[in-house]
């Protein structure tokens, strides 16, 4: 497999696939035959999951109806392609993957009891699932008592760890300090104004960033703002941005506040070539109700573009596009929640078995060579090792990369010196 | 705050600042108009305001589309056609559900409001089948873009001021016709004495079917307008529901005057906190002020003297 002439024969979703699959090798030799010799249910599920000879259940949760369907589908359409690919290619121990949809309805208890639901009652071997901080602290406690298995997409303020998540998006550091560096660099920063919405992950977000601002970069927060989430009036703010003159505007404003911030800004005549921007809550998604023409020359710091050019991306998108069609878009954390079926997948033929407690304790170390982003890897935390990058948004909403750290960047959920 | 900086700037940024005040409140006005109609010459809550926005917001998208796509040469243009069929299609849409919802809720004010509420959760579910749960971005032309510029620091939006034109005809529009024109006063009698105005030959379902028809057309336009300044997605309308509500009840139901003393009011207090304080804190402020005076003042800003 590893000889260039043989992999040049097989399509580009095969061979992606296959990289994946580096660390088990004789599965990935013998995908047909492999239902053969699929290990015997009573061994690898000793607790009673939804495992049978040749099928296993997880669960997908996410928010289809109500606000946060608009950023929630992109993550149930990327679960979906992971877990229809990994079925191409013999699926897991040689088990096809079922899954059950539950809605959680952007309602936060909802998201509770569809979890106990899953865990209960169908007893999935694992949860693909949540996106906002508030469903994640609700389906906790109930991951933590049944004790299931999730996998998290979103990128998100950090400050958690726990047994049974494995957090597949940046905690606010992998996502904020490698950012605020570069800009500091390279525009020669030294005044930031900060702008977020009124709620956890902007308000943890920011005071990271204020830290690493006045203490690491030297330099100094002139404003820093949040609005109610809904907002859709920012003139106020603009002026006083335009009063304060920023090296740098570093927005965390999410939803529907995003578009009205942006077309403002445009409309005030602040013009995102010159004046430096630098967001962390703008992926491709986001764009696409923004406008390109909006928000043109505006930083983004992600971990995944949908323009990252490397052949495990050139290989996800196209499968992407066909799957959910061709004008659809792919954001950062559509990216982080395809690695979610992936990786478990991967934990499970390390530990070989489909027992959580077993999960949990292979997590750390697992790798997924053939993620879209590049490689990432499990750390001991459960939080994913993985790039800090840069993109430039274009006209047409997509980010042209402009910078990316060397090495990937270790998760640390409980900053030192930043809290 | 403000030892660092020069008399010049200061004097521009009160100058936009005062822009963005008068900018707030178009928006507020613009908003409000279709729902004072509704809630103050009927009595109907309606919940469902917002959703009948947002159908006019992809209205406008869609018209966007068709342009670019068929008539590329008339796109600069496409607005003003959008606006239209926003009014027509949100107005049509508002006397359906007049006719098969509203009428029979007249005599329980209060159903009204969860009938409109369930409307609302249904249409927002139609967007989302029907045009995808994610954000559409509306193309505007590009004339409707960037600021025009008066001087160095000073900068005026011009979709500010295109909302801020479209909020004074429309005002205009309304009052001509609910205090000059015949029907206008048929409306007005309808809602003082609706069993009196029946008996003197008004038809007063169809008056009631072509008064909630133009509150709705109102609430399309604003949302076509609004594609300029916010987002279009299929739970946009809740963005506004809650402000739209503030201001009409504020003003005093049933008067047209007390809707646009109420968003000038509101929108003054809350961009001038918001350019003190965080927008968070000012929000706040806002609304225990609001709170606060209708405590004194219960029936709002300005109503309509009745005998009790």
């Amino acid at each position: 497999m590893s000889d260039e002439a043989n992999k040049g024969l097989l399509s580009p979703l095969r061979r992606k696939l296959l990289m994946g699959m580096a660390a088990v090798p004789a599965i990935t030799m013998l995908p047909r035959a492999s239902f053969a010799q699929a290990p015997a249910t009573s061994a690898v599920n000793t607790t009673g999951l939804a495992v049978t000879d040749t099928e296993v259940t997880v669960g997908i949760l996410h928010s289809a109806t109500g606000t946060m369907a608009i950023s929630e589908t992109g993550s149930i359409e990327a679960e979906k392609l992971a877990i229809e690919q990994i079925n191409a290619m013999g699926g897991v121990l040689g088990r096809k993957i079922k899954f059950i949809q539950e809605d959680g309805a952007s309602d936060w208890p909802t998201f509770a009891e569809k979890a106990k639901k899953l865990l209960v009652n169908d007893k999935v071997a694992a949860i693909m699932g949540c996106w906002t901080s508030a469903s994640r602290k609700a389906v906790l406690p109930v991951m933590e008592q049944y004790n299931g298995m999730l996998y998290y997409p979103t990128f998100y303020e950090g400050l958690e760890q726990s047994k049974n998540v494995i957090y597949t998006g940046q905690e606010a550091t992998q996502q904020i300090l490698a950012g605020l560096n570069w800009i500091a660099k390279e525009k020669g920063a030294k005044s930031f104004f900060f702008i977020g919405s009124d709620y956890i992950w902007p308000r943890t977000s920011n005071k990271i960033a204020r830290k690493h601002v006045e203490n690491v970069l030297k330099g100094k927060v002139v404003g820093e703002e949040y609005y109610p989430l809904g907002n859709t009036q920012f003139n106020s703010v603009i002026n006083k941005i335009k009063l304060t003159k920023p090296d740098v505007i570093f927005t965390d404003v999410v939803g529907g506040s995003n578009v009205a911030f942006y077309k403002q800004l445009k409309a005030a005549g602040i013009d995102l070539s010159k004046q430096a921007l630098l967001t962390i809550s703008v992926t491709e998604d986001e764009i696409d109700g923004i406008g390109g023409e909006n928000i043109a020359g505006a930083y983004a710091c992600m971990k995944y573009f949908q323009s990252l050019d490397n052949p495990n991306n050139k290989a996800f998108v196209p499968a992407f596009k066909k799957m959910w069609g061709e004008k659809t878009v792919i954001g950062d954390v559509t990216q982080a929640a395809y690695l979610g079926p992936w990786l478990w997948k991967l934990t499970v033929e390390k530990a070989g078995s489909f027992d959580i407690d077993k999960i949990a304790a292979a997590s750390p170390g697992v790798e997924f060579k053939g993620a879209p982003e590049g490689y990432v890897r499990i750390h001991e935390n459960h939080h994913l090792w993985s790039k800090t990058r840069v993109g430039r948004a274009k006209l047409d909403g997509q980010f042209e990369l402009i910078y990316e750290t060397a090495d990937l960047v270790e998760p640390d959920p409980f900053p030192k010196g930043y809290q | 705050m403000f030892g660092d900086y020069s008399l010049g700037d200061l004097g521009s940024i009160f100058v936009m600042q005062g822009f963005a005040g008068l900018i707030l409140f178009s928006v507020y006005v613009l908003m409000a108009l279709g729902l004072a109609i509704i809630f103050g010459q009927m009595g109907v809550i309606n919940m469902a305001h917002g959703e009948f926005m947002i159908l006019g917001a992809y209205v406008t998208w869609m018209t966007s589309n068709f342009f670019q796509s068929y008539l590329p040469g008339l796109f600069s243009g496409y607005f003003f056609l959008a606006m239209i069929l926003a009014f027509v299609a949100s107005g049509a849409l508002g006397m359906l559900v007049e006719w098969v919802l509203i009428r029979h809720l007249y005599k329980r004010p209060l159903d009204t409001l969860l009938a409109t509420w369930g409307l609302s959760l249904m249409l927002q579910q139609a967007y989302r089948s029907v045009f995808g749960a994610r954000e559409v971005g509306v193309e505007l032309p590009q004339w409707m873009l960037g600021s025009l510029h008066v001087t160095d620091s000073i900068e005026v939006p011009i979709n500010g001021v295109f909302v801020m034109c479209l909020t004074v005809l429309i005002t205009i529009g309304v009052a001509y016709v609910m205090y000059k024109s015949r029907w206008g006063r048929q409306v007005r009698a309808v809602v003082q004495n609706r069993i009196m105005a029946g008996a003197v030959g008004i038809n007063t379902e169809k008056v009631d079917r072509y008064t909630f028809g133009l509150g709705c057309g109102i609430a399309g336009v604003a949302g076509s307008a609004f594609t300029m300044i916010g987002s279009t997605g299929p739970t946009s309308g809740q963005l506004y529901i809650v402000d739209t509500f503030l201001v009409v009840v504020f003003g005093g139901a049933a008067s047209l005057i007390g809707t646009i003393a109420s968003a000038f009011s509101i929108s003054q207090t809350q961009s001038t906190l918001e350019f003190f304080m965080s927008g968070s804190m000012a929000k706040v402020l806002t609304l225990l002020a609001v709170v606060g005076i209708l405590m004194l003042r219960p029936q709002g800003l300005f109503a309509l003297k009745v005998r009790k």
